[in-house]
């Protein structure tokens, strides 16, 4: 039913090259609804910051539309988008204070003073910096001017505020919590968010939705629980989480279920996204979702395996087994009583259900 | 237990595992570093010692330096310390000046040419006063009483005088009443034998005004003057002047001889204005180079009307360096933004264009000026060609001081290019875009966010234009004409022409302390810290 109201923001076949050769973004189809977070996923190169740069309006599209709020954007001037951005270096404005540096957008739509010192001052107190308005940018922490520059994103309340890699710069656990504070702010304020990064875990932490790119290309396009458990094709399975891939091929189609040669051993796996009965497949499993020993006939797939490597991680131990012509294959074995004697060599039994082996493009 | 609370304070020093305070170590295993650093820039801190420092400091003390009349007639300097200044200086003076002007050594010619020189600063005239007065100052010393008797009365130098005198010592009156003289004279070889003096013997002149004065003293005189004026009225008027003055003549034999040389000696003004040079230091440089002089009092008044030009030169040179600055500014600026936002390659095109001149050489470059801007230039020629100038309207555009500009703009353009280029290009895109996306429109976003990060490149690009404008020489000196000449042309006027070093370190002296100044606003306005050159 969300699907039914008008989005907030479209991308509707949008293209774009920068000379003429290589698109760099291809066919681009996205709608983003009002109050709504969504990430664009995908590794360096993949066209996320053009995309933001086209929606920002630094960037023109080669061909297509993009709508803001039922209104095509591509002849309005970036200033007069009423967007927010947040720059992956901040782009704070070195010689002005930090209090300058909120004021400004608001200086610029001809608020009155005391608007604009009430609004620049809950703003900062809201990224908990209040007390740092008289200082330049350069006297502040990486993580403080980080809070400034979304601080200065939000003071003038746009309805939509981009992120290009807001905390690429910062350590992990600075990071970590910046994420929580940006979720918070947007759960607060509930504007529209688009982000944009290369880190997964930050994507899953964050988002609503997450669109993952490569190489110009949406390749899918979901809530986070979804792209990890039911990625639609390989490169999301890979670039999402921890992955198994058994390459094979597909030996007969039975409605939502499959049957797949891999070297010899033949597996029972989703149908998902494979063309059919001869083809060559993708395996796609998550370490966590393979059994060590299953009680006999509980489950469909149970192959013999070898334990090539053990790497005791506190609370699981990821063991790397050779199993289907496969010795990379990683099993995540929870530390319990019942594994507490797992040795290299042993000769052990993998099992897993129909539904977490699912059959991707090759 | 105390001791044991002191060796745990934290007071005690801490130590290597030998022993050596850590402060010690520290030092010893720096010293060797420091030294190599020391000697790495030695060479350059000798060059620029050398070629920098020394030249600098000399100028400075030539500008107060006053060495000429001290060293040319140090006795007379000394002597002319006791004199009042009121009427002429005492016989003392004279008699150093002329023991001095007399000396014909090398050494001591140079030096009384240089103190003529030095004096002429002051004073016309004195140039010609010291060499005609140095020719003299040997004869002098020899005869004095001759050239006494010449300063007190020049009649005493007409051809008629002496040998009248001579023909009248034969009568028995002169004998009597001047008998030495007549004695003397009688001695003179006149006529046209080989042994024919021009002059009576020397002592013939100190005899003279003895007898003349005794002769007065007991009224013998009254007795020969009529005769002599029976003879020639004039000689007989000239012994009765000499007469009365010659006690005071035998007194002060050398004043009367150098008044004699010149009547300038005469005036207590010309041995006021060599007192006061004589100090040795001297700040007439400078007043002289801000229009101003000493009075025969020794008060500062202006120069005359004539000799006013240095203030207004300064003037012109601070208006033309700024013009050339703003000029530059305006011209270097976009070039400077394409430059540092047009992508590598074409900026690079374009900063060739722009270094280009650096690589031509200056005469070069001011030539081609002349080429295009003189009345039957290349533009002129284009003007009247389109019909827009008629032919006898052509414009004047070199030779004066809109060459000037025009020129040093040119030249100037790249010293403003560069230093705002390179802190332009440390301007990431993304503040302009940051500006955009808050709402700024483009103009806003640029005047606001982008144009104060350049102040650095601005400051640094200015002060450099302003820095060089402010002493450029060569292209004035080519393109200027007559009105297009800065201070730095005049400094070199007189550095070549004039030889006038004094004047034209103060005048450098000057130039340098208004950079000086400058840098020093600069540093209070902008701070020096932000300065960038690249
Ligand atoms: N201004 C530009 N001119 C030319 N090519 C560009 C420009 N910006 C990005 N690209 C190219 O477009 C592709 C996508 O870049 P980008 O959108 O920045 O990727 P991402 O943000 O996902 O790392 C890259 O191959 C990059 O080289
Ligand atoms: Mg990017």
């Amino acid at each position: 039913m969300a699907e039914k109201k008008t989005p907030f923001v479209q991308f509707v076949e949008v293209q774009k090259t920068y000379d003429g050769e290589i698109l760099v973004v291809k066919d681009l189809n996205l709608d983003i609804q009002a109050g709504e977070f969504v990430t664009m996923l995908g590794p360096s190169g993949s066209g996320k910051t053009t995309c933001l740069m086209m929606l920002a309006g630094f960037e023109t599209p080669t061909e297509g539309t993009i709508m803001l709020g039922g209104r095509e954007l591509n002849h309005v001037p970036p200033h007069k988008r009423g967007i927010g951005m947040v720059f992956q270096n901040y782009a704070l404005f070195p010689h002005m204070t930090v209090a300058e540096n909120l004021a400004f957008p608001l200086q610029v739509r001809k608020l009155s003073k005391a608007d604009t010192e009430a609004k620049v001052q809950r703003a900062l107190d809201m990224v908990e910096l209040g007390a740092f308005g008289g200082r330049r940018p350069g006297q502040l922490s990486g993580g403080q001017q980080q809070r400034v520059a979304l601080a200065r994103a939000l003071v003038f309340e746009p309805d939509l505020v981009l992120m290009d890699e807001p905390l690429g710069a910062l350590d992990k656990n600075l990071r970590e919590q910046m994420q929580y504070e940006i979720k918070h702010i947007h759960e607060q304020l509930g504007m529209t968010v688009v982000y944009v990064t290369h880190d997964q875990s930050e994507a899953l932490t964050m988002s609503d939705r997450i669109a993952v790119f490569n190489d110009g290309k949406i390749q899918q396009l979901a809530t986070p629980p979804d792209l990890y458990e039911r990625p639609d094709n390989a490169f999301v399975a890979e670039f999402i989480g921890e992955n198994n891939r058994l390459r094979g091929t597909v030996k007969e189609v039975n409605g939502t279920s499959c049957t797949v040669d891999v070297d010899g051993h033949i597996i029972q796996a989703l149908s998902v996204n494979h063309n059919g009965t001869g083809s060559q497949t993708t395996l796609s499993l998550r370490p966590e979702r393979v059994a060590l020993d299953p009680a006999p006939g509980s489950m469909p797939n149970v192959f013999d395996a070898k334990v090539e490597e053990l790497i005791y991680l506190g609370d699981h131990i990821r063991t790397r087994v050779s199993t289907c012509g496969d010795d990379e294959f990683i099993v995540k074995v929870p530390n319990s009583h019942a594994h507490a004697s797992l040795s290299r060599g042993q000769k052990v039994q993998v099992g897993w259900a129909l539904d977490d082996c699912r059959a991707l493009d090759a | 237990m105390a001791h044991a609370v002191e060796e745990a304070g934290p007071a005690r020093p801490l130590t290597m595992a030998d022993g050596t305070p850590l402060k010690v170590a520290l030092a010893r295993a720096t010293r060797r570093s420091k030294i190599r650093a020391f000697l790495l820039v030695a060479p350059l801190l000798l060059f620029i010692l050398v070629t920098f420092i020394f030249p600098i400091v000399d100028m400075l003390m030539r500008s107060v330096d006053n060495p000429e009349v001290n060293e040319a007639i140090p006795q007379t300097v000394a002597e002319l310390e006791n004199w009042d200044g009121e009427g002429l200086p005492q016989d003392a003076v004279f008699a150093a000046f002329i023991q001095e002007m007399g000396d014909r050594s090398e050494g001591q010619r140079r030096n009384i040419g240089r103190m003529g020189a030095r004096l002429n600063y002051e004073d016309g005239g004195f140039r010609s006063l010291i060499n005609k007065s140095q020719r003299a100052a040997a004869k002098i010393q020899d005869d004095p009483m001759q050239f006494a008797l010449v300063g007190f009365d020049e009649r005493w130098e007409d051809k008629a005088t002496w040998p009248t005198l001579d023909a009248l010592a034969e009568t028995p009156e002169f004998a009597e009443v001047l008998p030495e003289t007549a004695a003397l004279l009688r001695k003179w070889e006149t006529g046209n034998s080989p042994f024919a003096e021009k002059t009576p013997k020397p002592e013939t002149y100190p005899t003279l005004l003895t007898e003349l004065e005794s002769a007065q003293a007991d009224g013998s005189l009254d007795r020969l003057l009529p005769l002599v004026q029976a003879e020639n009225e004039e000689l007989a008027a000239l012994l009765e002047k000499t007469a009365t003055g010659a006690g005071e003549i035998r007194e002060n034999p050398l004043r009367f001889a150098l008044v004699g040389v010149d009547p300038d000696w005469g005036k207590p003004r010309t041995w006021t204005i060599i007192k006061q040079v004589s100090s040795p230091i001297t700040f007439s440089y400078y007043l002289n180079a801000v229009d101003r002089t000493y009075d025969i009092e020794g008060n500062i008044v202006m120069q005359p009307e004539w000799k006013q030009i240095y203030v207004q030169l300064f003037m012109k040179t601070i208006y033309v360096s700024i013009g050339v600055t703003v000029a530059c500014l305006i011209l270097a600026y976009p070039i400077s933004y394409l430059l540092a936002t047009l992508p590598p390659s074409k900026g690079n095109l374009l900063l060739i264009l722009v270094l280009l001149p650096f690589w031509t050489s200056l005469l070069v470059r001011t030539t081609s000026w002349i080429v295009l801007l003189q009345t039957q230039g290349v533009i002129n020629d284009t003007l009247v060609f389109l019909g827009i100038l008629s032919d006898d309207n052509r414009i004047e555009m070199i030779y004066n001081m809109t060459g000037t500009i025009i020129a040093m703009t040119h030249i100037l353009l790249p010293f403003m290019v560069l230093p705002m280029y390179s802190v332009m290009k440390t301007i990431s895109p993304s503040y302009m875009r940051a500006a955009r996306s808050l709402g700024a429109n483009p103009l806003i976003a640029f005047v606001r966010v982008y144009m104060p990060q350049t102040v650095p490149g601005i400051g640094a690009g200015s002060i450099l234009v302003f820095i060089l404008a402010i002493g450029y020489y060569i292209t004035p000196a080519l393109v200027g004409g007559q009105d297009g000449q800065l201070i730095s042309n005049f400094i070199a006027y007189h550095m070549q022409k004039s030889l006038n070093w004094g004047l034209a370190a103060a005048l450098g002296t000057i130039l340098l302390a208004g950079v000086l100044v400058m840098y020093w606003l600069y540093d209070r306005l902008v701070g020096i810290d932000n300065m960038k050159l690249g």
